[in-house]
């Protein structure tokens, strides 16, 4: 049985559709990336899945259990935790506080505050300072270390590379491996293909709120990928 | 009178710093919260500090009622809802006070502690009673910025007051949260509501007056800011002391002309937290 499972899943901004019935899986302590231009949908998907957009009980499966529509703080209590877009600290809050509030949810799991220190190092130095002090790359880590402090089963990522420098992305996606090896899943949301493409062991491609292909990225030809994601 | 304005604003600047909602029917839930009092005084015959045990957890149930059932059906993009609803809260406390305890002026009775004061000079003394207004609305403040500053709740509350959406991914319930927030401000009331009835006489009709100096206090000191708030209700009452020292009739004039001094001077308050 797949960890997350979503059928016919549909997103709406008010009137806007942006999703037309996602059929996606993860499985138990898989990496996963969603691919796709602007507005293609996968920020939506995952915040249909958190509980930010509306979603049928049925359309969203986590551990066998319909979870579509619960309020956000309730899917977080069963193990989804989302780093959202632009990372979105807490300004008024120092790093460490950031990261205590990430466990907020309490739930139990090998994720502390050393441990996160011990994954990003460049946050113990910062640790008292306000969250939005820290550089745009420690604010990523920042934002990371505080979904892994809810201990999740299921992490999924916006955008972790948004607005970084090559330099700094690497060392971000250094630290996948430690996580994977939590048992963690991890859903990796990017618009730079070579980077999703080289930690996932299967993607989709999201293109006008559908998935346009899907499958393990030794299998995809570049030409698939680009039709997939241009629609050209 | 510094402390009691102090106390009067905390309440305010606590509910518009966590859910950016202003509350119209502040004033007359502290004179709520002193007709509670007076209440329970004339039923049970104790001491009116004595009732604050009583009344601190009525008001704040009471809070956390109001914001469930009622304010968080109004908070969203719109700060106009809440203001409304808040101000119509206003009046229905107000008449229900009138229909229940009638025109009356009244007054809660601490007996010689009223009157009592400590010399420090040969021409100056301190009244016990503002002194013990004071140095609670210190210990008020104080346990707040612990709660605020020490603690999950607290750090929940500043998330929350950042960024709700956020908060809600990282498991708080804001609605909850919110109810507890309120739940608080109006446990400050109950202790302001409850000082009040001890300094001066009140009736039904002074909750809206009651609201300016908080609101004059806040702005003062900065919103968002707790110590600043203390500092804003200490400039006010000592305005209102000096005014009434040069003639009786000034005292109010001096503390709003005091407020309108530092809003040209300093228009962000003497302590602004807040940049948003």
């Amino acid at each position: 049985m797949s960890l997350l499972e979503t059928r016919g899943l549909t997103g709406f901004y008010g009137d806007f559709q942006a999703l037309f019935g996602i059929d996606a899986v993860v499985d138990a302590g898989e990496t996963v990336a969603i691919i796709g231009a602007n507005g293609a949908g996968k920020s939506t998907f995952l915040r249909a899945i958190v509980g930010q957009v509306a979603a049928s009980r049925e359309a969203v499966s986590f551990d066998g259990e319909p979870i579509g529509g619960l309020p956000a703080h309730h899917i977080v209590r069963r193990g989804i935790a989302l780093v959202p877009e632009g990372r979105r600290l807490f300004p008024s809050l120092s790093v460490e506080e950031n990261l205590r509030l990430g466990a907020y949810s309490a739930r139990p799991g090998p994720w502390s505050l050393e441990k996160v220190y011990a994954l990003f190092p460049a946050l113990k130095a910062r640790r008292n300072a306000p969250g939005t002090a820290l550089s745009g790359g420690q604010q990523q880590m920042a934002a990371i270390g505080r979904a892994l402090m809810a201990n999740p089963r299921l992490l999924l990522c916006d955008e972790i590379s948004l607005g970084l420098a090559p330099i700094v992305i690497r060392d971000i996606y250094a630290a996948l491996p430690e996580i994977q090896r939590e048992g963690v899943a991890v859903v990796i949301v990017e618009q730079d293909i070579n980077q999703a493409l080289s930690v996932a062991a299967r993607v989709y491609c999201f293109q006008e709120g559908r998935v346009s292909l899907s499958g393990e990225p030794a299998q995809l030809s570049r030409d698939a990928i680009r039709k997939a994601y241009l629609g050209v | 009178m510094g402390g009691l304005y102090a106390l009067f604003a905390t309440g305010l600047t606590l509910i518009f710093g966590v859910m950016r909602l202003v509350n119209i029917g502040h004033g007359d839930l502290i004179v709520l919260a002193a007709f509670l009092g007076l209440a329970v005084v004339e039923a049970t015959g104790i001491d009116p500090f004595l009732s604050l045990i009583i009344v601190v957890p009525v008001m704040a149930a009471l809070g956390y009622g109001l914001q469930r059932g009622l304010f968080n059906l109004t908070l969203g993009r719109d700060i106009l809802p809440p203001l409304l609803v808040s101000f119509g809260l206003s009046i229905i406390i107000q008449n229900l006070l009138l229909e229940i305890f009638s025109a009356d002026s009244r007054k809660l009775q601490v007996g010689a502690l009223e009157t009592a004061s400590i010399r420090l000079a040969d021409n100056l003394a301190i009244g016990v009673l503002p002194l013990i207004v004071f140095l609670c609305a210190i210990a008020v403040i104080l346990g707040l910025q612990v709660v605020f500053y020490r603690t999950t709740l607290g750090r929940a509350f500043r998330a929350t007051s950042d960024d709700q959406q956020t908060a809600q991914l990282m498991g708080i319930d804001n609605r909850h949260l919110y109810g507890l927030a309120m739940a608080i401000a109006l446990g400050v009331v109950a202790i302001a509501g409850i000082f009040l009835g001890v300094r001066t006489n009140f009736d039904p009709s002074i909750g809206p007056a009651r609201l300016i100096y908080a609101f004059e206090a806040v702005i003062i000191g900065g919103l968002g800011s707790l110590w600043g708030t203390l500092a804003g209700g200490v400039v006010l009452g000592v305005a209102q002391s000096i005014g009434a020292k040069l003639d009786p009739g000034w005292q109010l004039l001096a503390g709003h002309l005091a407020f309108l001094a530092v809003l040209l001077i300093r228009p962000r308050g003497l302590f602004p937290r807040a940049y948003d």
